[in-house]
């Protein structure tokens, strides 16, 4: 039994990869290429007849293996089918960090999946709570009602476009300059930096177009996502690499976080760092630059 | 448990193993292929019976063929099949429970 | 006796100057006595040695029971030639007690099982041994023990006369009328023809078995009609889908991705990754990939490979053509890629087996190898690899060129998951020793980097690289972790095949094993 660490509610999460939760060669080490979260899906990945050999074979996944630093998630089935109340007791009991709730249209889809996520909790032992939760929002239903689901539950953490889906109902397809998706991605961005949670973007499909998936990955970056859903491990490096801040900006960064420690221990609010104005509001920015610099490597400081 | 009809669990797939169950004479009865069976032959039959008898299964013809699949994968499966067998599987499993 | 990698030797083997291995480079300096044929002098002048069929041939060479005829595997999955000859031999001439020294056997020679277990074949020599074939050897039912020897090993136990072969017969995909060899212009094409030429050297008579009569003189010839004896015409000598494969790709698979863009890290990171570094790779999932992953490092550093050998595909050729890399000198072809380069493009050479890679000759291309990246069906805590046995103890391997490689360069780099299915790769013992560990230094796994620890230096240099390791025991202990520790292998005292160590030395055998029962 592997008891793995209260999950946190706000850690980096720039690449979740989704597994298949019913093929035991694939979730039995998929930590090893190094993404920040796992999603390990109970739901179109799975066979209908398939629902509940993929929870046992989830149970003991969960704890059996050591996921070590990696963040274990479970997309869970849609709340119109038969199988979610029994997926959220599984995840919960099995104790997976989060559980990603597909095709959430509104508010009150998350606090039914809340409900029942504390109803389990209570269940099998677990701290009330410890479950985090994030909504996909695959329909412009969804999308319309972005900034209330985000702000539904004390467990949310993050909400992920999800394209496949969102684009049939908008009539569309993938663009090579998104604007196929640009508002609905502006609109969720909007509605998850409201309410202080993450925004994920949805996967790009095409393994072998490389060239359009550093595109999307750049209109991503420059949009403000925190991170990207990816089908294949090969996906993770690019993500990496690209959403690093730059040599500059971690270099910027310390200066501030540390010309701010010096300044308001002397009790000086406003101050400058080059030239510029620096107050407390540019310190969680800072912060957050130092934080995922250190994770990709690029930064062994101790400021953060 | 009660095996009240047969039951199948598991792929073919490397990693992963067949487990199928039905009603016994009286006692439990394996029958185990592996592809591993030199080196694991014997805690792959353990870890089946072990896990039928925390089910409470006392009669039983269980096959399991097994690709290599790790125990954590043998248990799901084996469960899988009982709780199928007893049209059981879809919920209120007693995760943590028996299932551990 | 127990040899330097702790492997019991049993005395009776050890007769006739048979030594247990004792280190690489054990037999260094030492002088050695070739061993000669005895072949027959064609003074006359011969307008053809054409002889209708392979009976005739075997009449021809005065086949008679107790011979050794040799065979070469560049036809690979897809030969006919060693079925046709033994069945000829065996069913229409009624030979027995027949050895066969091959330079590898695989599925191709299921049939040849039959003859072993009828004991009309007694004797099997070669480098990899697979299918039905290794069935029946782990049986017992071979009368002597198998020897499996490297591809370096076998012309040096030729070339000591420790193997006598009485006729070779030499597959050819294109012969003339009297055994000028190419493996290239017919239908059933190898490109390389390698590892035959010391046959054609050291064989008492040379038979060349082809499908495809061309011309005199069929010219370059990889075997000179100056060693050859008939020469037979056949309807096929084999499947070209399964001699070549269309090409090569390289894996896509995002596991074998991983650990080659990691070998390509600690190949970047040692002193021998300079300009005209020499290199050598296996055709495996993430041996092959690690190609993709160093010419990145090349690109960035300005460097060139100055020279690859090995078999080769389609990769390496395509490096050789943008000029990435200098000369490529070919053993043997893996892919179409390979076979319609060789001798084609400018600086892709054929070169024999015992140039490739024998420890007894006046230095191989394998001495002078900076890097060869190898995999592994297991590999233990002391480094030692086993690429013959699985892990029911049964024959399904093939050392090839591994433990000459592993020996004569400076890196030897081992690739392999931690674990396949329930296997566990790293281990703390392997099955069969046929890369002793003082030939390895690195091992990269999907879980972690182990150096061997004789190798400080290049520990160092992933240090200085930033490159993670940890030590080869973790690793087992993770594999063992997630597989559980696997039960010894239960075997019967009866050797029955003999592992030889490049040098001629023993490294380990294999015994018959007790066949597995639950209770």
């Amino acid at each position: 039994m592997i008891p793995r660490p209260k999950p946190e509610r706000f850690r980096l999460r720039r690449t979740m990869m989704f597994m298949n939760a019913q093929k035991p060669g694939l979730i039995k080490d998929a930590y090893i290429y190094g993404c920040d979260s796992i999603m390990l899906d109970l739901e179109d990945a799975v066979a209908e007849n398939q629902k509940d050999a993929a929870r046992f074979s989830l149970y003991h996944a969960l704890k059996t293996i050591d996921y070590g630093d990696t963040e274990v998630i479970v997309r869970i089935n849609g709340l119109d089918t038969p199988h979610w109340q029994e997926d959220i007791r599984v995840c919960v009991a099995g104790g997976a960090d989060g559980i990603r709730i597909a095709k959430c249209e509104s508010a009150q889809d998350v606090k039914t999946v809340d409900a029942a996520v504390t109803e389990a909790e209570k269940e099998f032992g677990v701290e009330v709570g410890r479950t985090l939760l994030m909504a996909a929002l695959e329909s412009p239903k969804g999308i319309m009602n972005a900034y209330e689901i985000c702000a539904a539950s004390d467990r949310m953490f993050g909400v992920a476009i999800s394209g496949g889906d969102f684009r049939k109902c908008m009539q569309t397809k993938p663009q090579p300059d998104g604007v196929d998706m640009l508002v609905a991605r502006g609109q969720m961005l909007i509605a998850a930096r409201a309410a202080g949670v993450q925004c994920f973007d949805t996967v790009f499909t095409n393994l072998d177009d490389m060239a359009g998936y550093e595109a999307e990955l750049r209109q991503n970056k420059a949009m403000g996502f925190d991170g990207k859903s990816l089908i294949n491990p090969k996906q993770i490096r690019l993500v990496h690499e690209l959403f690093a801040p730059t040599e500059k900006e971690i270099l910027q960064a310390e200066k501030i976080v540390r010309a701010y420690r010096e300044q308001s221990a002397a009790g000086v609010g406003v101050f400058t760092v080059d030239g510029k104005m620096i107050d407390i509001a540019f310190i969680p920015g800072a912060e957050r630059t130092l934080k995922l610099a250190r994770a990709c490597g690029l930064w062994e400081g101790d400021l953060v | 448990m009660i095996i009240q009809k047969p039951a199948v669990a598991g792929t073919l797939e490397s990693s992963d193993a067949l487990v199928s169950i039905e009603p016994g004479d009286g006692k439990i009865e394996l029958t185990l292929t592996s592809s591993v069976m030199n080196q694991y032959g014997r805690q792959i039959r353990e870890t089946v019976l072990e896990t039928l008898d925390r089910l409470s299964v006392t009669d039983a013809k269980v096959s399991v063929v097994d690709k290599g699949a790790l125990d954590c994968t043998l248990k799901a499966r084996v469960e899988c099949a009982v709780f199928r067998s007893c049209d059981a599987s879809e919920k209120d499993i007693p995760w943590g429970g028996v299932i551990r | 006796m127990k040899n330097y990698v702790g492997r019991d030797i049993p005395d009776y083997l050890l007769v006739n100057g048979k030594e247990v291995y004792q280190g690489k480079n054990y037999m260094d300096g030492k002088l050695i006595k070739k061993a000669s044929p005895c072949t027959r002098r064609y003074e006359k002048p011969q307008e053809s040695k054409i002889v209708e069929t392979l009976a005739d041939a075997l009449k021809l060479c005065g086949a008679k029971s107790g011979m050794t005829f040799s065979f070469h595997h560049h036809l690979r999955d897809g030969d006919f030639v060693v079925n046709m000859v033994m069945k000829a031999a065996i069913e229409e001439l009624g030979l027995e007690d027949l050895t066969i020294a091959a330079t590898s056997l695989g599925a191709a020679h299921d049939p040849v099982a039959e003859y072993i277990a009828e004991g009309k074949v007694v004797g099997i020599q070669t480098s990899g041994i697979r299918g039905k074939i290794g069935e029946v050897v782990s049986k017992g039912l071979l009368k002597t023990p198998a020897i499996v020897r490297s591809h370096g090993g076998r012309p040096r136990a030729i070339e000591a006369g420790e193997v006598h072969i009485d006729i070779a017969f030499i597959a050819a995909p294109t012969s003339d009328c009297v055994g000028n060899c190419r493996g290239i212009g017919g239908k059933s094409n190898c490109g390389s023809m390698g590892y035959a030429m010391m046959d054609a050297k050291y064989a008492d008579h040379v038979v060349v078995v082809t499908d495809c009569l061309v011309d005199f003189p069929n010219m370059p010839a990889s075997i000179e009609a100056i060693d050859v004896d008939a020469v037979v015409c056949v309807d096929s000598i084999g499947n070209p889908k399964k001699i070549a494969s269309a090409a090569a790709r390289i894996s896509q698979n995002p596991r074998d991705l991983m650990m080659a863009e990691n070998v390509a890290k600690v190949i970047a990171s040692t002193p021998y990754f300079k300009d005209g570094f020499s290199f050598q790779t296996g055709v495996g999932g993430p041996s092959l990939a690690a190609n993709l992953f160093l010419e990145k490092y090349m690109d960035e550093r300005g460097i060139k490979m100055g020279w690859a050998i090995g078999g080769i595909c389609g990769p390496m050729v395509e490096m050789l053509k943008k000029g990435k890399v200098g000369k490529v000198i070919d053993v043997q072809d893996f892919d179409l890629d390979a076979v319609n380069s060789i001798n084609q493009t400018p600086n892709h050479f054929e070169m024999s087996a015992s140039q490739y890679a024998n420890p007894a000759n006046k230095g191989a291309f394998v001495n002078k190898l900076d890097f060869v990246v190898l995999a592994a069906l297991e590999i233990d805590t002391g480094f030692n690899v086993n690429v013959l046995t699985g892990s029911d103890g049964v024959l399904r391997g093939a050392p090839g060129g591994h433990p000459d490689t592993a020996a004569g360069s400076k890196c030897c780099v081992i690739v392999t998951p931690l674990i396949r299915g329930r296997m566990a790769t790293v281990c703390e013992h392997v099955v069969t020793v046929t890369t002793p560990g003082d030939c390895v230094d690195v091992l990269v796994t999907d879980y972690g980097i182990a150096v061997n620890p004789l190798r400080p230096d290049l520990i160092e240099c992933l240090d200085n690289a930033g490159i993670p390791h940890v030590s080869i025991e973790s690793l087992k202990e993770k594999a063992y972790g997630l597989v559980g520790r696997p039960d010894d292998l239960q075997w019967e005292d009866k050797v029955v095949a003999i592992l030889e160590a490049r040098d001629g030395t023993i490294l380990d055998v294999v015994k018959k094993i007790k066949p597995y029962t639950l209770d």
